[in-house]
This record gives C-alpha cells, sequence and structure tokens, in this order.
C-alpha cells in the first residue's frame, strides 16, 4: 500500500524518524538504523573540540539516511536561529529540528523562545520542524507562522513515560493540516503505535532504541508498531463499548 | 592579540584568519561551520575573514544527539 509521508513536498516511506544520541558506539546506532528503516535522523551540533565527536555524517551518508540537524541545548530564540544557520551551513540542508528548552530538569520547550526562533527561521527560509509542548494552541499557532511539522512531545524527553496526554495529541492531530510528529517520550513500541493511532503522521525517537538492552532489536520493534499503529488509524478502530456484544450468531 | 575560540582564550597572531582557526583546532574538512560574534562566516570568506583582538569564533560540527 502507497502511503507516503510528506513534509515540505518531500516524500518519505518511513514514518519513523530516528535521533542518533544515546548509542553506545557507531556499530551498534548503524545496525539500529537499519532495523528502523528511518531515512531521517536527527544530529547536533557541537564544538569541534568537544566529547562525542564522531562519524555519524559520514555514517548517515553511506545508510542514505536525510541528516536533520537540531538545536538542541538552545535555551533562547537567538541561540536556536545561530545554530540552525550554523547547520545550514555545515550540511548543506535548510531543514531543522527546531528545539529551544526552558531547563536541564524537565528539557520542556520555552514556548515564548520557540514561537519567535520559529518566526525567523520561517522568515529566513528554513524548514521548520518543530519540538513542541503537547499544547494545541502552541500547535496550532507554530503551524499557522508556516511550520512545516508540529511535534508536540508524549512526555519530557528520555524518559520513556510514553504519551501522557493522548486527548491532547488527538486534539492537535485533529486539527493540524501539517505532520503531526510524536516527538519525545516514547518508552516502547506501544507507545509508537498509540501514537499513530491518534493521528500523528510519524513518530520520533532515540532513547528508546538507543539505549534499549537490544538497540537493533528495540529499532525492528518500533518499526513494526508505527507501521502497525498507522495501519490500525487507517483502518477505523471499533467503538469502545461499555457492555459486550457477542461476536458469534446466537443461534 | 586574544580571541575566544570555543569557549577557550587563544593567543592569535595579528592578522589571523577564519580559516588559520578552523585548522588550529582540528576541525574535520566537511560538515563544518564558523560563527564570529554571533554570525555565520560562510565557508567561502573564511580565507578572507580576520579574527578581530577579542573576537569570539565558534568552530562547530553534527555530533550523535537528538
Amino acid at each position: 500500500m502507497d502511503d507516503p509521508l510528506l513534509i515540505a513536498g518531500r516524500e518519505f516511506r518511513s514514518r519513523l524518524i530516528t535521533g542518533t544520541g544515546g548509542a553506545a558506539n557507531l556499530s551498534v546506532l548503524e545496525r539500529a538504523l537499519v532495523a528502523s528503516g528511518t531515512e531521517l535522523t536527527t544530529v547536533a551540533m557541537r564544538r569541534v573540540d568537544s566529547a562525542g565527536q564522531t562519524g555519524v555524517l559520514e555514517l548517515l551518508r553511506r545508510l542514505g539516511i536525510e541528516v536533520l540537524p537540531n538545536t538542541a541545548g538552545c535555551r533562547t530564540s537567538a541561540e536556536a536561529v545561530l545554530t540552525a544557520q550554523l547547520a545550514r551551513e555545515a550540511l548543506e540542508t535548510n531543514w531543522v529540528k527546531l528545539e529551544v528548552v526552558h531547563d536541564e530538569e524537565t528539557l520542556l520547550p520555552d514556548p515564548v523562545e520557540l514561537l519567535d526562533a520559529a518566526e525567523r527561521l520561517v522568515d529566513d527560509g528554513f524548514v521548520v520542524l518543530p519540538y513542541t509542548n503537547d499544547d494545541p494552541v502552541l500547535a496550532r499557532k507554530l503551524e499557522d507562522i508556516g511550520c512545516a511539522t508540529v511535534m508536540p512531545l508524549g512526555s519530557p524527553i528520555g524518559t520513556g513515560l510514553g504519551i501522557r496526554n493522548p486527548h491532547n495529541i488527538e486534539l492537535i492531530t485533529s486539527r493540524a493540516s501539517v505532520p503531526v510528529v510524536l516527538d519525545a517520550g516514547i518508552g516502547t513500541a506501544s507507545d509508537a503505535a498509540l501514537a499513530m493511532e491518534l493521528g500523528c503522521s510519524a513518530v520520533l525517537l532515540a532513547t528508546a532504541v538507543t539505549r534499549a538492552d537490544d538497540p537493533e532489536r528495540m529499532a525492528a520493534a518500533m518499526r513494526c508498531a508505527v507501521e502497525g499503529g498507522r495501519l490500525a488509524r487507517l483502518a477505523g478502530r471499533i467503538p469502545q463499548r461499555f457492555w459486550a456484544q457477542a461476536s458469534s450468531p446466537s443461534r | 592579540m586574544k580571541a575566544q575560540v570555543n569557549g577557550t582564550s587563544r593567543d592569535l597572531a595579528d592578522g589571523t584568519s577564519v580559516a588559520a582557526v578552523v585548522s588550529l583546532v582540528g576541525a574535520p574538512e566537511k560538515g563544518v561551520a564558523v560563527a564570529l560574534d554571533g554570525a555565520v562566516v560562510p565557508r567561502a570568506l573564511w580565507d578572507k575573514t580576520i579574527v578581530p583582538d577579542g573576537g569570539v569564533v565558534e568552530v562547530l560540527t553534527a555530533v550523535q544527539g537528538g
């Protein structure tokens, strides 16, 4: 069945977007990326002399996976805009996963700084994929100013707490005219399936795979979960009932 | 003269270019970008752009993350 994900006019067959953070080493990451079937993967921008420098770009190029730079670590609109501009220069892409977080304990998006940065980057010609709170009003505003997706969190980054407010996610997906990507908080396959059942167009995750006991196997699980959840959403689930309803004929 | 390079104070010869700073920090050939005093310096201008006294240079690349 042909059911591509469309972001800013670009088609993806996989609805699973992955991050690269947290993997023990590049060979573990490579096996997980391949098993996930992903076609779009995030990287962070850091100082050249900082720890954690790796051949991650070379790996993604070899696997034919598109690079999606993020603005992780930025706390203000100005920082995020500069980081996005540096990423565009370094990686020759105008796509950016926009992250502007408020504090280290929660890593929750700062809505005021986020909206400001999104507006500036859209004006500067970027394809902006903002990581946002599970707030239907903010999601609408991000869409209105021209973001290519909205990417609400299920729960805080790295917690694996799943989707804490499914109703908000459904409110967002029911009104959005751009793809909604569930970003952050996924812990296991059922969380990813739920995101798709709630009408998300894709799921973005990293920790759930890279820090699993067996990242390659969890990546495969996430791939199946996203596909299963998408099919279930398109198939149209039965309404929930209070009383039993026999599925066998009564005579 | 002195400049801040990736958060560290460095003594640089007068007239040091951005390109020279990039090689000083051991940046890889590809996937690198530079900001000078908070603005991106396009790669094509690295040779011509001189780091001023007290300048703040950030040399960034992509790493695993997100």
